[in-house]
């Protein structure tokens, strides 16, 4: 965990500098869109009617505890019951409550309507990293905490977005109705901006909406809301909303790089990587995807996750180690990381989990040999 | 009716004389005999629960992981809130009503002596397969306590079986427990004493052991198909197999949501028996608190998808469970007024017993606050699996249910041991605790608006600082229950005689008898008035 992490600083480095972040806040936020902030007011209404009933409630009882007391003399009184009372204080609350289902549902009728939406993007959550696809653009990718593991064992100080801060953040146009599909490939996990006043769960094999339009330009940071397992507190998210013309900006740098990296994978086939290059990248890719479970030495959790060092499938056949990283292991908390990772990528976890921790098997596996199981199937 | 024979038993019992030592207490079927065990292995829980939440706040005293791994945080809570949920709570509530139920109501005993003494005995064996699963390769439970599939099924470590197990145990036990006290109250009522002229904790825990009896089928439904989706390849839970992980949320919760009242509605009873014989006046509208507590028992079974707002109902489902929860403050309130109105030109005195009382219905209250609050379908998309719930439902559990239980312990104690209590100890343990629960509880509602999700083992700075102040809060109320096990020890071992009224202002049948209460009481039954 030294130097080769130190790549991972650098996009953290970029978002590093939201001063906001390290204020004590007691309260909601009011948040940055209009659902948010009558959300706020509901809150705020709520809190005010708890607030007026408990200083007249405990009022009450506080005067007697004080004035009434047998220390002063006080004789009991005799009453007991009274239906009239019984009734007053049966229907004002009853009241009250009606007052405040008007505005709190007119603000959920809103907040359901995810209809004509300007943009719409699919997010989805697995353990332990969220994923976005832009329905209307040739663009998708992964979305990591990035503070570094030093940073989490007290070996570093704490940068100020500790844990919400991603290596590739979703960017979204301010002013325009973004429509969020909400859905997970494992567990239960909840995708919530406060800002934004959104908290949806991701549920395996079900579509969930939400929606938002921001008001403001700005870096949000939320964190997944379900436990999840093992890293739930370790997987946030971070939007930036852009001005829609600096939106449309970005997105065009970004399916062009998209686009451009799947040429040069194309290209990368034809070539080969010696083991050390091999080794290098897929230690590097190992410890981003594979070692919160299997662990950095290889060991895995015994009883929960299992261990690759001396295993039956990092030993033996090829094919089959490539399927389960490709394709994962169906009823096991092990995904396919072969739409989520590219090939080299792929061919550089396979060779370093063939030749690290002492299996010696001296198989190098190249991006052709991934392309090629893919191709097979 | 059986009152000869009931009588012809026991006289052939004391004939014999019960067995001495451990076997009397394997053996027994004396409901205070029996009482005093749940009473003692609640306790216990209470401690070993406590233990992992010292452990869960160690670890959240400061930003970044110190203490333990994330994994076994995971376990520390969900092993935490079973055993308090399962281990502490509902087995004080259990023992508190085999000690004064039939003494209320001029019984001579519960009804199912024997299953009695099965109901109690088996929960150890319960207990004790849930805390050998975290000393299994790969660790105990770790999804939480609402055990939410798939993380239960598919992605759990293999003590999911061992967990199962023992929440069938739990239930088993509890459904015993609950048909004992229906049909004792149901059939060995003294001549005279009718259902209007029952104690509020008698009633109280008539209706919930109903709800008990309605809900604990469910949670062991749920955990079955938690079990065959791991073990046996049904998929009630996984959408691949044509079953959907959001029905396991409505399984659980329509067991989870009467769950809550089962273990507040018997607080309620506790607190309507204290605060009139410290305001030396009767209960301000007994009828309508009967009448209240069967309404948030009906109400209770109609509002389980507010634990699930987020987890995208159609909008009529939300704008429903809004609504009915909404409704729920109404006969809370109503129990709440009442209380005050019963203190309102009494003639009050601050015993351990009512401080506890007093504490109970202000901080309650504000738990009760909060979940009005969380009630508000579109607040809650912002409080929802936050720290706001998680200081919401420790004040009504700890300062709620866990208050009453020291109150009724309190109250009680001098009947059970015949000695009064070290007074200022336990007033030593009531300041203490108020003080350090609220230093506990409190800011977490603060860092839960901020932000803060629940069940994460590490978070951002900013939350650095109301975390160090709710973990000391933490330990320092861990610390002072220890007082109050000094309190109980030496209440056993002696003290100022306590006089069969043992309060000034307190009524009822378990008054008239001597103190301590003899081992058989109303072998004949009393008068009643």
């Amino acid at each position: 965990m030294t130097a080769k992490q130190s790549s991972w600083l650098i996009p953290a480095a970029v978002f590093a500098n939201n001063a906001v972040a390290d204020e004590m806040r007691l309260n909601m936020t009011k948040g940055v869109t209009d659902i948010s902030a009558s959300v706020y007011d509901l809150h705020m209404i709520i809190f005010y009617i708890c607030c007026v009933i408990g200083i007249v409630v405990f009022g009450i009882m506080f005067w007697s505890i004080i004035h009434h007391r047998k220390s002063k003399g006080v004789k009991p009184a005799n009453f007991h019951e009274s239906t009239k009372v019984e009734i007053l204080w049966t229907a004002i609350p009853f009241v009250i409550l009606i007052a405040m289902a008007f505005p709190a549902t007119k603000t959920l009728i809103e907040m359901e309507d995810t209809s004509d939406a300007d943009l719409t993007v699919q997010v989805t959550g697995s353990q332990w990293k969220w994923h976005y696809r832009y329905f209307e653009h040739e663009l998708d990718y992964y979305s990591l905490l990035a503070t570094p593991q030093a940073e989490i064992r007290n070996e570093r100080a704490k940068s100020a977005n500790y844990l919400l801060e991603v290596d590739r953040p979703l960017v979204i146009p301010t002013g325009q109705k973004v429509r969020f599909l909400i859905t997970s490939d494992d567990v239960i996990h909840s995708w919530w901006v406060p800002e934004f006043a959104i908290k949806k769960d991701a549920n395996p094999g079900f579509i969930n909406e939400a929606w938002t339009r921001v008001n403001e330009p700005g870096i949000y940071r939320g964190q997944c809301a379900e436990l999840c397992g093992k890293d739930h507190g370790f997987m946030p998210i971070v939007v930036i909303a852009k001005e829609p013309a600096e939106f449309k900006k970005w997105m065009a740098e970004q399916t062009a790089i998209a686009k451009q990296a799947k040429e040069e994978e194309q290209k990368l086939l034809a070539m080969n990587m010696s083991m050390e290059e091999l080794m290098t990248l897929g230690e590097k890719a190992y410890m981003a995807n594979c070692a919160a479970c299997h662990q950095a030495n290889g060991q895995g959790i015994p009883g929960v996750f299992p261990a690759l060092k001396d295993s039956a499938i990092a030993l033996g056949d090829v094919k089959q180690h490539i399927d389960i990283v490709v394709n994962g292991r169906a009823g096991t908390a092990m995904q396919g990381y072969g739409k989520q990772l590219g090939l080299k990528d792929l061919a550089a976890i396979v060779t370093y989990e063939r030749n690290a921790w002492g299996n010696n098997t001296g198989d190098a596996v190249q991006a052709a040999a991934i392309n090629e199981f893919l191709a097979g199937k | 009716m059986s009152t000869t024979n009931l009588n012809a038993d026991n006289h052939a019992e004391e004939h014999h004389g019960a067995p001495s030592g451990i076997m009397r207490w394997l053996l027994t079927t004396n409901h205070k005999d029996i009482g005093s065990l749940y009473l003692l292995f609640s306790l216990l829980m209470f401690f070993i629960g406590g233990g992992m939440a010292m452990v869960i706040r160690a670890e959240l005293f400061q930003p970044g992981l110190q203490i333990v791994e994330p994994d076994f945080f995971n376990q520390m809570t969900t092993v935490h809130g079973l055993i308090m949920v399962f281990g502490a709570v509902m087995p004080a509530f259990v023992g508190l009503a085999n000690w004064m139920v039939p003494m209320m109501i001029g019984a001579p005993d519960m009804a199912l002596p024997r299953m009695n003494n099965w109901s109690f005995w088996i929960l150890p064996f319960a207990f004790l397969i849930l805390l050998m699963s975290l000393f299994m390769e790969g660790g105990g439970p770790n999804f939480g306590w609402t055990f939410y599939a798939p993380l239960s099924t598919t992605y759990s470590n293999d003590s999911t079986a061992l967990f199962v197990f023992s929440v069938h145990i739990m239930g088993i036990s509890s459904i015993m427990g609950a048909i004992n006290v229906i049909v004792t109250i149901f059939n060995l009522r003294a001549p005279g004493m009718t259902f209007m002229k029952m104690p509020l904790f008698v009633w109280t825990w008539l209706i919930t052991a109903f709800l008990l009896i309605a809900v604990m089928p469910v949670l062991a439904g749920a955990v079955t198909m938690v079990l065959t989706d791991k073990y046996f390849l049904t998929s009630f839970f996984s959408a691949a197999g044509g079953g959907d992980p959001v029905m396991f949320q409505h399984i659980f919760w329509f067991f989870g949501h009467p769950e809550v009242y089962i273990m507040i509605l018997p607080a309620f009873g506790i607190i309507s028996q204290i605060v009139p014989t410290f305001s030396r006046k009767k209960l301000f509208g007994y009828s309508s608190m009967v009448y209240a507590t069967a309404s948030i028992a009906l109400l209770s079974f109609v509002v389980w998808a507010h634990h699930m707002f987020t987890t995208g109902m159609p909008l009529a489902g939300e704008l429903f469970f809004m609504y009915c929860t909404m409704l729920i403050s109404v006969p809370t309130g109503v129990k709440v007024f009442n209380w005050v109105a019963t203190m309102w030109r009494g003639s009050l005195t601050f015993e351990v017993p009512m401080m506890f009382s007093i504490a109970f219905i202000v901080l309650f209250t504000i738990g009760g606050f909060s979940g009005l609050m969380l009630a508000i379908t579109p607040a809650d998309f912002q409080y929802h699996d936050t720290y706001f719930v998680v200081a919401h439902f420790h004040y009504v559990l700890v300062t709620g249910a866990i208050f009453s239980i020291m109150a009724g312990a309190y109250y009680w104690l001098p009947k059970w041991t015949g000695y009064m209590f070290d007074e200022k100890l336990a007033k030593a343990h009531f300041w203490l605790s108020l003080v350090s629960v609220n230093v506990l509880f409190f800011p977490m509602h603060f860092v839960g608006l901020a932000g803060m999700p629940r069940r994460i083992p590490d978070y951002a700075t900013q939350f650095a600082d109301f975390n160090a102040v709710i973990s000391i809060g933490g330990f320092a109320f861990g610390l002072s229950q220890l007082l109050f096990v000094a309190v109980v020890y030496k209440c056993i071992k002696g003290g100022e005689k306590a006089t069969d009224q043992v309060w000034e202002g307190a009524e009822g049948l378990e008054w008239e008898v001597p103190s301590p209460a003899p081992y058989h009481t109303f072998e004949t039954p009393p008068d009643i008035k």
